[in-house]
């Protein structure tokens, strides 16, 4: 009892504490069944919070005081209010929940069920489920437009992307694209859609006004076998000059020029590096890696891998508050 | 949970028949057929093999490809047939290819699946999901046979470059009777000399007592010799195999059919997405998905896959494509997987499992190859006679 109360008290004066701090980063561990925070100054864990089981995805809510978490195994997605870093609540959400995306109204969550080829959307307000939409086997990578008007899913094993109209929460446009998409990424202009294949090896660049795929990329790195270069996790800066792309077990990020599509670099980081996240300046960018358990940290300004961080057991999501 | 389901599936499917397709409904039609001949009273008949492995992965598939289908107005449909002999069986392909069916999988033996590659040349493109013989894939290849099910060498080979990682280089085997068991070890021989490990004894199980009572005092002395680092066994029908472990003379560790095994498949291997397949059969069939379930599956898949890419259902052009660059089966083993195009194998790592986990997936790195590191597992190109794509 009295340790209860102590690791109270505790939350509670680091809830305090955290809340004055600058920026955190957010690091769900797969196989931990926890979320690592990181202070994004002294580069640090400073604190390892318990969250439900499998915990993959994880994003911010637009106001950055909660986080959603997917707690796949536990068949919910879980709300940690940030200022004191507990669990407030779950979310409907569908069995087996993996990754999601928030509408710009804030409200409208995305969801995709992984084991049952299903997209749940779910209202952050009131817990309702809005939608349910059948998608092709394996739903994985969900993103939104940034003008809210497209939800799009990766069909893993299926090997497609559904565009989903938000108005109707109907699929409007199915693209096949290479094996096994992870991952899909909107520039901050919404003009462009990035999504990565894990298996096909390629990045597809798709024209967001006339639905079409404008470049394949592919990636070779030497002395990596090319069957282990998986892409998985993708990020943009907000000023359209560099695309990052995590090669999964190649354990390098891809550096690529967003105007031009060239690869410009490769960036060894930890091992099986699976998602990226930028902060909020975009002056770092961090990796979850996944089998050596750690997050790299990436100066984006001379492009260089300058610390890494050991987290906790197969870190997968990462999210940093301003 | 689910909610409005119905009346979206509605929707999507009003909108699947007013949307401009990209092809007109499309029925693509597949066999399955499984004989597996009795194998014979065995010794080790604790836990018994299902009797549907195989036909539950062709199916599990069918509702993968169907999924995806779905999109494209793709309809896969599975006719199967479970025999009771070979004539049955014989019966069953004779009936679906009058049916117009032309792409099968089959989980039979080398020989019934000889004679139905002889009977459906021409007219079918066939998936071996059953038989691992090597003569398959080095004289016997035809070039509608495509075989899912890795051979013999394959995961010997795979068993082999990790008793060499481990530096376990000194084996004990024990051969069991039957073809299967000399053929299993015939491909370890070759994979312990290609990948440096010796067989410094090697004995024939020759005993027919019930060892679940009295292995403690048969396999002690079975296995005795000067020094070993490992016991191989080679008992592919699990008859005496599961007593070899704790039993041995010296302590050590035991591999091969039984104890610590090479497989195509297992329920403890999860990674690269592997759960969710895992956690799908599991939902299908109500038990854990095997080696044959999985040859079937791949096989299945790799219709599918080439089916959506090429939005075709003719065997030549899916055969073209599941031979070109462009195919590549994502199958949860970490990497794509492509057919071979001298013996139509499908190359893909090899797990080394034991009854909960997960010890090792072959193939080790370090065992370079100018190709690819999968063609270190199994027989290469140079020694192997077919050329089914010349």
């Amino acid at each position: 009892m009295k340790n209860l109360i102590c690791t109270s008290l505790l939350a509670i004066l680091v809830g305090i504490s955290t809340q004055s701090m600058a920026s955190l980063a957010y690091v769900s561990n797969e196989k931990d069944n926890s979320i690592s925070v990181i202070d994004t100054e002294s580069l640090e864990v400073i604190e390892t919070i318990p969250v439900g089981q499998r915990p993959r995805g994880i994003l911010l809510s637009k106001d950055h005081t909660k986080l959603y978490i997917c707690a796949s195994d536990d068949d919910t997605v879980q709300i940690m209010d940030l200022a004191t870093q507990r669990i407030i609540g779950s979310l409907p959400s569908g069995e087996d929940p993996e990754q999601f995306a928030l509408h710009p109204n804030d409200r409208w969550l995305f969801i995709a069920n992984e084991d049952d080829a299903i997209v749940t959307v779910v209202d952050v307000q009131t817990k309702d489920v809005l939608a349910q939409i059948d998608v092709g086997v394996e739903p994985e990578g969900m993103a939104v437009s940034p003008d809210g008007r497209w939800a799009v899913n990766t069909s893993e094993t299926s090997s497609m992307l559904h565009w989903i109209d938000t108005d109707s929460f109907e699929i409007k446009k199915n693209m096949v694209v290479g094996q096994r998409p992870r991952h899909v990424e909107f520039s901050r202009d919404g003009k462009v859609a990035w999504a990565s294949a894990e298996i096909g090896g390629t990045v597809h660049i798709i024209d967001v006004d006339a639905l079409e795929e404008i470049k394949t990329l592919d990636f070779k790195i030497r002395g990596v076998n090319q069957d282990k270069i998986q892409p998985v996790g993708i990020a943009l800066t907000s000023d359209g000059r560099y695309a990052f792309v995590a090669l999964g077990p190649a354990n390098h990020v891809a550096v690529v020029d967003a105007q031009t599509h060239e690869v410009l670099d490769y960036l060894l980081v930890g091992r099986r590096v699976w998602q990226l996240a930028l902060n909020e300046d975009e002056s770092m960018l961090l990796t979850t890696n996944g089998v050596s358990g750690d997050v790299s940290v990436i100066d984006v300004e001379s492009l260089k891998v300058t610390k890494s961080i050991e987290v906790g057991r197969y870190p997968w999501g990462v999210v940093v508050t301003p | 949970m689910r909610i409005e389901s119905k009346s979206l599936m509605a929707t999507l499917f009003a909108w699947w028949l007013s949307a401009p397709l990209t092809a007109m409904g499309m029925d693509i039609r597949i066999g399955y057929i499984q004989w597996v001949p009795d194998q014979g009273p065995v010794l080790s008949n604790v836990i018994p093999e299902p009797e549907d492995a195989g036909l539950r992965g062709a199916e599990l598939a069918i509702e993968d490809n169907n999924t995806t289908g779905s999109f494209l107005d793709h309809h896969y449909i599975l006719e199967t047939q479970m025999a009771q002999s070979e004539s049955q069986a014989q019966e069953a392909l004779e009936r679906m290819l009058d049916e117009n069916i032309s792409l099968f999988v089959l989980r039979v033996p080398a020989s019934t699946l000889n004679a139905m590659a002889d009977e459906t040349e021409g007219k079918a493109l066939i998936f071996n999901a059953g038989a691992k013989e090597d003569e398959l894939r080095l004289r016997e290849c035809r070039p509608h046979v495509m075989h899912t099910q890795p051979s013999y060498a394959m995961l010997t080979d795979g068993l082999a470059q990790w008793l060499n990682l481990r530096r376990w280089k000194n084996v004990f085997m024990i051969t069991g009777p039957t073809d299967s068991d000399r053929a299993w070890a015939k491909a370890f021989r070759r994979s312990a000399t290609r990948f440096g490990v010796n067989i410094v004894v090697e004995k024939p199980w020759t005993f027919d007592s019930d060892l679940r009572r009295t292995a403690s005092r048969e396999l002690p002395l079975f296995t005795q010799a000067k020094d070993y680092d490992a016991v191989v066994v080679a008992d592919v029908r699990g008859d005496f195999g599961e007593y070899v472990p704790f039993n041995t003379w010296l302590p050590r560790p035991v591999v091969g059919t039984q104890g610590m095994s090479p497989v195509a498949w297992h329920r403890v291997v999860e990674s690269w997405g592997a759960v969710q397949l895992q956690n799908r059969f599991r939902e299908l069939a109500g038990r854990d998905m095997n080696g044959e379930d999985y040859a079937a599956w791949a096989g299945i898949r790799s219709v599918g896959t080439a089916v959506t890419q090429i939005n075709d259902a003719d065997i030549e052009r899916i055969r073209d494509f599941l031979f070109s660059d462009d195919f590549q089966l994502a199958a949860f083993k970490g990497r794509k997987l492509s057919y071979r195009p001298w013996s139509g194998q499908l190359r893909q790592p090899i797990p080394l499992v034991h009854p909960r986990g997960l010890t090792f997936t072959a193939p080790v790195e370090g065992f370079l190859h100018p190709v690819t590191d999968l063609d270190s597992l199994g027989f290469d190109e140079a020694e192997s006679d077919c050329r089914i794509n010349p």
